[in-house]
């Protein structure tokens, strides 16, 4: 298979991970409602698929508003970084053999690097409002960000183990043989579980929990910089559910079919699943989210590391 | 003070009343019928009916009728009493009966005290399921209307029509179950107080036959607080306006003037408002009867110009405020100013203001208790006809006095007057001609107006030695004089009413002497009562205008809501206004002055407009507008200061509200300050809020002018006073001369007026409304007048005419409305008929009466009240020319 | 822990579970008959205007959104000399249909009213008034109210007696 150009693929990886994730709020209503009796958004093109196209021409025609009392350098900066940082981390996805921007050999610790980082954007926004709703949704974001990302980067060791290598194309071609779902079941619910609560999304959704913070970090955004926390988000969901497939389901892996319609199969399952917990699941509250993160799934994390490790030195011979 | 026990609550009554008339004004709700604060109790309807108790063990008590029961110190009642309350729904059930089924079609629906009581009681479901009794309707003329299917028979339409107001043409007719009321046949109602019908009666039998061609429920009616303006008595009223219509007026309770009761001029007359004769638009004359419109403000610019130049002088109105008189003062200055009456009426004014001075004048309410009455010279019900219905009662309360030995209360209408059987107070009437209150006099008399001031000149020196002497009296006039002064110097609150409807200051002098020797017998309560023409007659003599008859030469000529030609002849108006001088008129309705006016600026109306009128005892009252004045229309003294901000003037130039001109109006004119004092100022608030003029259940707000715009407007601006053109503002009882209508929870109808005093019957809660402007001074000097006019003499082949009143049709603005024209009388001679015989002339015949060198064909009226030598017109109306009466005249045959 | 994983799999399975929707408007939705929306008004059995002009929907209306004026034809009977009712502030609490005394004004299952001017939702007698009785077919007031109107004397109404005659005395 010829690889294209790294440019290319560049350019067509940003256009496709963008367009994904607008198209993205089409699809989660669209799912949403059918899993809840309901058609959702129908009437604009067919089957409602240009209502993305309307969302976005009132997105960029709503006033762009600062409010006077925020930072506005700050203010200004933090949507920016989320969707910055959710990007860079798509440069090192292994899409197909050779559709990759770069074959990192540490891109697991990249992605792990990005998504720390991302938690600034959050944290920036609900500080620089200067609004009580959102800086309280930030310090949630800080904590519950910081406290699923440890657990996250040790769920995915014992993947790492069984690979012996950081690089994404390393780890899918692993797989050959057996996905590393099923020697990493546990890996991959807790894997699943943090990435949940780093992409903010439902249930994991408190730092902007409606009910309670208005609409949290995010309060006081409108118009192209509220859309870029948005796009962010839906960002986030399809770059975890691309490290998913990845990690543990073989990536473009898959009999028959062109690989690169396998990635993009096994995607959309895991996108599915996250909206399926949308609107399956309620919010847990605060406390017990931490209580969590510390007490179960840090402690699990551990113990598959150890047992994977165990297992790993016993078995598997020495490379 | 008494004290009772209503359901166990002590509570300090009048222990002069009786229950029903104590637990009103202590507030509690008890239905009543047929009682009436000012007619008394009959028990008639049983719809009061309370428990009373011998004692505090005692727990059965017995049911009594709350309005029969006199009050008795510790006497323990119930209200909330079971029985007490299924007897009381019992009797509404049993009136119900045969009430028809047309709420939603009645007059009175929303105002109807039957609905309120029925509500009170409690019965809503009809279990009489026979059919109901039906009458037919009469047509009482074009003021009352009348519907007696609904009638509860309560009798209070006959206990005011017949006992009351003295009218005779209307009774109670029938047996059993079909009593009806009304007239013996179809036909107009004689008495000048028929109106008040509407609000006597408890629903819907006798209702506002003027208000149903315009139908609104009071609930919908913008009301303001209001003064007549149709004659000098200043009776409070409010005015009702929707869709910019003026619908309907109502009575405004003030205790010591109109109290329950207005006249039907006063009632009816407020038609002229929505007359198609009001002048909508300025306009400049450019040719003889050709018009050009103007805009407000080159119309205002126009006469800025005339006034900047200087040569204007001002002629005012009596029936114009006394703001708007100010500023044509302050326009003109005071020297060019002119009274816009003639020189006789002025000086008269000048002598009632003076004679106001030494003594004050009786409240109506004083003149109820008044105790012997002489009349000279005025015919009271025609010129100032609200003071005539007190004057009845005056009569028919004189002899109450003497039940006092019986143990009958006042209040016990029904025995006391069968105690008091035909006697009636002394009332002495003399008068040019007969009059409406003959019939309670105990004596009348009727001569010229010279000789009726010399009976008054001669009962004063009967009363005290040093009043001049009358000169040649004859004996039989002698005695007269003698009893009249008797019957006065016996009594304890002796009353002398004159006016000034002769235009005769003999007479005003005559009558100030018998006062003056009255009180000076020691008799403090002796008082006299001036009748005065119009609404602000005294109101523009206080602001020192000189006379008419002085106003000549100068450029311009400013008339201020006034015709010319009904105040002076033509032939000298017509002088005035010859030549290239300019007519600038300001009014509310097209007359003869302003068809001959150079520039017409259209001012609001009187109900339009905010201002003060002076009444006749001297009361500064405001009233205020119940809509804004429409379209161009403005009022009369914006005109003047709009155009005295053209023309420069520094002074008038700022005034932003009424409240600005009264500030200077009492700066310039310190005698007058008190007028401040008429109602609270523009920026008087209740707990921050403005008071609201609409009831709070005001309909349609964001339907009204949807046709026009769907957005509403925000309601207008009214920087004159603290009323709100709105239903939104404090609920509470405002300062009573601000109070616009009655309404409390629960009384939806008239009775309302109950909860807003402090005792029923009593001054509104907050005091009566007005300031008196003339205080007597402190120690009242003042001598006889010794001016006796010689006898009478009659003058070969001619007649004194003299003016006859006409309650509907002598003043102005009440003949543009439509009912009250259609009451007004069509032009006539009067004579009596020794004189017509003499001339060979019969009733209906036309004659030709010369005055001013000029003939004026009339028909011939008999009249046999009329004084030998002395022929009639009646005053004031426009098919006559304005004729300075009394004069003499030749009366011949008349052809065609 | 169970708990969540089967309300997942119930959620799942909602998906292919019929849906509720209604595709309004190519499906049209069933208004009971006393589904409150635009209102109008009546005619009796007789073809007459029903109302009265009594005021009564004015006063109750929430938002005072009625406005109307009596006259009377010649003969008395009493009818609104406009109507008008601005539906871009009613609400269809319905409390006119319910204080009205003639049956005269009732609320219709149509609410298919929206325009694109709000000019255009103020609606005049003309547009309020219908050629039947609505919902109450047999009703008419002027035959209860004891007033007299042109072809019903007094007397005439129902469950009344004719009227009085004055002149007689018996007992």
């Amino acid at each position: 298979m010829v690889s294209p150009h790294p440019l290319v693929s560049l350019l067509a990886i940003l256009l496709l991970a963008l367009t994904l994730a607008s198209g993205l709020i089409w699809f989660e209503r669209r799912l949403l409602a059918w899993w809840q009796d309901r058609y959702g958004p129908n009437r604009v093109g067919p089957f409602g698929l240009l209502q993305v196209l309307a969302d976005m021409i009132k997105i960029f025609a709503k006033e762009d508003w600062v409010p006077p009392f925020a930072d506005k350098v700050a203010f200004i900066l933090a949507p920016a970084i989320i969707v910055v940082t959710v990007l860079l981390s798509f440069a090192v996805l292994p899409f197909a053999p050779g559709v990759i921007v770069s074959d990192l050999n540490i891109a697991l610790l990249f992605f792990l690097a990005m998504s720390s980082l991302g938690v600034y954007s959050i944290v920036l926004a609900g500080w620089s409002s200067d609004n009580k709703y959102s800086l309280l949704g930030g310090m949630r974001a800080a904590a519950q960000m910081l406290s699923y990302e440890v657990f996250m980067g040790l769920s995915l060791m014992g993947v790492v183990l069984l690979a012996g290598t950081f690089s994404l194309n390393g780890i899918v071609r692993a797989q050959r043989h057996l996905w590393f779902i099923v020697p990493q079941f546990a890996g991959f619910l807790l894997f699943f579980i943090a990435g949940l609560a780093e992409t903010r999304r439902l249930p994991f959704d408190l730092p902007e929990a409606e009910s309670e913070l208005v609409a949290g970090f995010h309060s006081e955004y409108s118009g192209m910089k509220f859309g870029m926390f948005f796009v962010g988000e839906y960002l986030g969901i399809t770059l975890i559910s691309a490290m998913i497939a990845i990690l543990f389901f073989g990536g473009w892996l898959g009999p028959g079919l062109p690989p690169l319609l396998w990635f993009f199969l096994k995607l959309f399952c895991f996108l599915s699943l996250f909206i399926l917990m949308r609107a399956a699941l309620p919010r847990p509250r605060f406390d017990q989210l931490m209580a969590w993160a510390w007490k179960l799934l840090l402690p699990l994390a551990l113990l598959n590391l150890l047992v994977t490790g165990a297992l790993v030195l016993a078995f598997l011979p020495r490379r | 003070m008494a004290t009772i026990y209503v359901d166990d609550r002590p509570c300090r009554v009048d222990p002069q009343q009786n229950l029903l008339h104590v637990c009103l004004s202590l507030g509690f709700n008890l239905p009543y019928f047929c009682w009436h604060p000012a007619l008394g109790s009959v028990g008639a309807c049983r719809q009061c009916a309370v428990k009373l108790f011998r004692d505090a063990h005692d727990r059965r008590g017995k049911l009594v009728m709350a309005c029969m029961t006199p009050v008795a110190d510790g006497a323990r009642i119930s209200l909330a009493d079971p029985d007490a309350l299924a007897f009381r729904a019992g009797i509404i059930e049993g009136m119900m009966h045969n009430h028809p089924h047309d709420c939603p079609v009645c007059d009175e629906g929303g105002e109807c005290h039957l609905q309120d009581m029925t509500v009170m009681t409690g019965h809503d479901y009809r279990r009489y399921s026979f059919p109901k009794r039906t009458f037919r309707n009469q047509y009482l003329g074009p003021l009352v209307n009348h519907e007696m299917n609904r009638c509860i028979q309560c009798y209070r339409c006959v206990r005011f029509y017949r006992e009351y107001a003295g009218g005779r043409d209307f009774n109670v007719f029938g047996i059993r179950n079909l009593v009806y009321f009304g007239r013996y046949q179809d036909g107009v109602l004689e008495n000048e107080f028929a109106g008040n019908l509407d609000e006597v009666c408890p629903t819907g039998v006798f209702t506002d036959a003027t208000h149903k061609r315009h139908y609104t429920r009071k609930w919908d009616l913008q009301f303001a607080p209001s003064i007549c303006i149709h004659c000098g008595v200043g009776c409070n009223l409010s005015p009702g306006e929707r869709y910019g219509l003026l619908r309907r007026i109502v009575n405004r309770y003030h205790q010591d003037l109109n109290s329950y009761f207005l006249c039907d001029r006063g009632r009816y007359g407020y038609e002229f408002v929505n007359s198609e004769s009001r002048l909508r638009q300025a306009r400049l004359g450019i040719a003889a009867g050709k018009w050009q419109s103007l805009a407000a403000q080159p119309a205002a610019a126009w006469l800025g110009k005339l006034l900047a130049a200087g040569d204007v002088i001002g002629i005012g109105s009596p029936r114009a405020s006394l703001e708007a008189n100010y500023a044509l003062r302050l326009a003109v200055g005071p020297r060019r100013f002119f009274a816009g009456v003639s020189d006789v009426e002025l000086r008269l004014l000048r002598l009632a203001a003076d004679l106001l001075r030494r003594q004050p004048a009786p409240t109506l309410r004083e003149m109820e208790s008044a105790d012997a009455v002489l009349v000279l010279g005025e015919d009271v019900t025609n010129t100032a006809p609200r003071m005539a219905l007190s004057l009845r009662q005056a009569v028919r309360q004189q002899p109450l006095a003497e039940l006092e030995p019986l143990k009958i209360p006042v209040w016990l209408d029904h025995a006391a007057r069968e105690a008091a059987q035909e006697r009636r107070g002394p009332f002495y009437i003399a008068t040019p001609a007969a009059t409406r209150l003959d019939d309670i006099a105990a004596e009348t008399w009727h001569a010229a107006p010279g000789e009726l001031a010399r009976l008054g000149f001669a009962v004063a020196r009967v009363l005290d030695e040093s009043a001049p002497a009358v000169a040649d009296l004859p004996p039989p006039v002698q005695a007269l004089a003698g009893r009249i002064a008797a019957a006065l110097s016996s009594a304890r609150r002796p009353l002398v009413v004159s006016g000034l409807a002769c235009r005769s200051a003999a007479l005003l002098e005559a009558s100030a002497n018998i006062a003056l020797a009255l009180r000076r017998s020691r008799q403090d309560h002796a008082r006299l009562a001036i009748a005065v023409p119009e609404a602000n007659s005294l109101g523009l003599a206080l602001l020192d205008p000189r006379p008419l008859s002085e106003a000549a030469g100068a450029e311009a000529l400013i008339v201020l809501e006034n015709d010319l030609y009904r105040r002076a002849s033509a032939s000298w108006v017509d002088e005035l206004l010859a030549g290239e001088r300019r007519l600038i008129a300001l009014d509310c309705l097209e007359h003869p002055t302003t068809r001959r006016a150079s520039l017409v600026l259209p001012a609001a109306a009187w109900s339009e407009d905010e201002g003060t009128f002076v009444n006749y005892e001297g009361r500064a009252q405001r009233y205020f507008a119940a809509c804004p004045p429409p379209g161009e229309i403005q009022s009369s003294w914006r005109w003047l200061r709009d155009a005295m901000r053209e023309a420069g003037r520094e002074a008038a130039a700022g005034w932003q509200s009424l409240d600005d001109l009264l500030a200077g109006l009492a700066r310039d004119l310190p005698a007058l300050a008190p007028v401040l004092n008429a109602a609270p100022p523009a920026d008087f608030r209740m707990a921050g809020a403005r008071i609201p003029r609409q009831p709070h259940r005001y309909s349609g707000r964001t339907a009204i002018l949807a046709n026009l715009d769907v957005s509403e407007p925000p309601p207008p601006p009214d920087p004159d006073s603290p009323l709100a053109y709105s239903m939104e503002g404090n609920p509470d009882q405002p300062p009573a001369a601000l109070l616009p209508f009655a309404w409390a929870p629960g009384w939806n109808s008239y009775q309302a007026w109950n909860k807003f005093q402090e005792e029923i019957y009593g001054p509104l809660r907050g005091g009566n409304p007005g300031v008196l402007l003339l205080a007597p001074e402190p120690r009242p000097a003042g001598d006889f007048f010794r001016n006796v006019p010689p006898p009478l003499a009659g003058r070969d082949g001619e007649w004194l005419l003299l003016p006859l009143y006409h309650i509907f049709g002598s003043e102005m603005l009440s003949r543009y409305a439509p009912a009250i024209r259609q009451l007004s009388p069509a032009p006539y001679l009067a004579l009596s008929a020794a004189d017509a015989g003499s001339l060979g002339l019969h009733a209906g015949e036309n004659v030709a009466l010369w005055l001013d060198g000029r003939a004026i064909t009339l028909s011939l009226k008999i009249r046999p009240d009329l004084p030998p030598g002395c022929a009639g017109v009646p005053a004031g109306l426009e098919a006559l020319p304005a004729l300075e009466l009394p004069a003499w005249s030749r009366i011949e045959r008349g052809h065609g | 822990m169970f708990g969540i994983v089967r309300t997942i799999w119930d959620v799942f399975r909602h998906g292919f579970q019929p849906r509720v929707t209604r595709q309004y408007p190519e499906q049209p939705a069933y208004l009971p008959p006393r589904w409150r929306g635009r209102i109008i008004l009546s005619r009796d059995p007789d073809g007459g205007e029903r109302c009265v002009a009594c005021y009564l929907c004015a006063i109750v209306c929430p938002v005072d959104c009625i406005a109307l004026q009596a006259t009377e034809d010649a003969a008395g009977r009493r009818y609104p000399e406009f109507f008008r009712i601005n539906f871009s502030r009613c609400i269809f609490c319905g409390y006119c249909e319910d204080a009205c005394p003639t049956y005269a004004i009732q609320l219709t299952p149509d609410f298919e009213m929206s325009e694109f001017r709000r000019q255009n939702l103020v609606y005049e007698k003309e547009d309020l008034l219908i050629s039947g009785p609505g919902k109450y077919p047999g009703y008419n007031f002027w035959r209860v109210a004891g007033v007299k109107i042109g072809g019903k004397d007094k007397g005439e109404s129902e469950n009344e007696a004719p009227p009085a005659d004055l002149r007689q005395l018996l007992p």
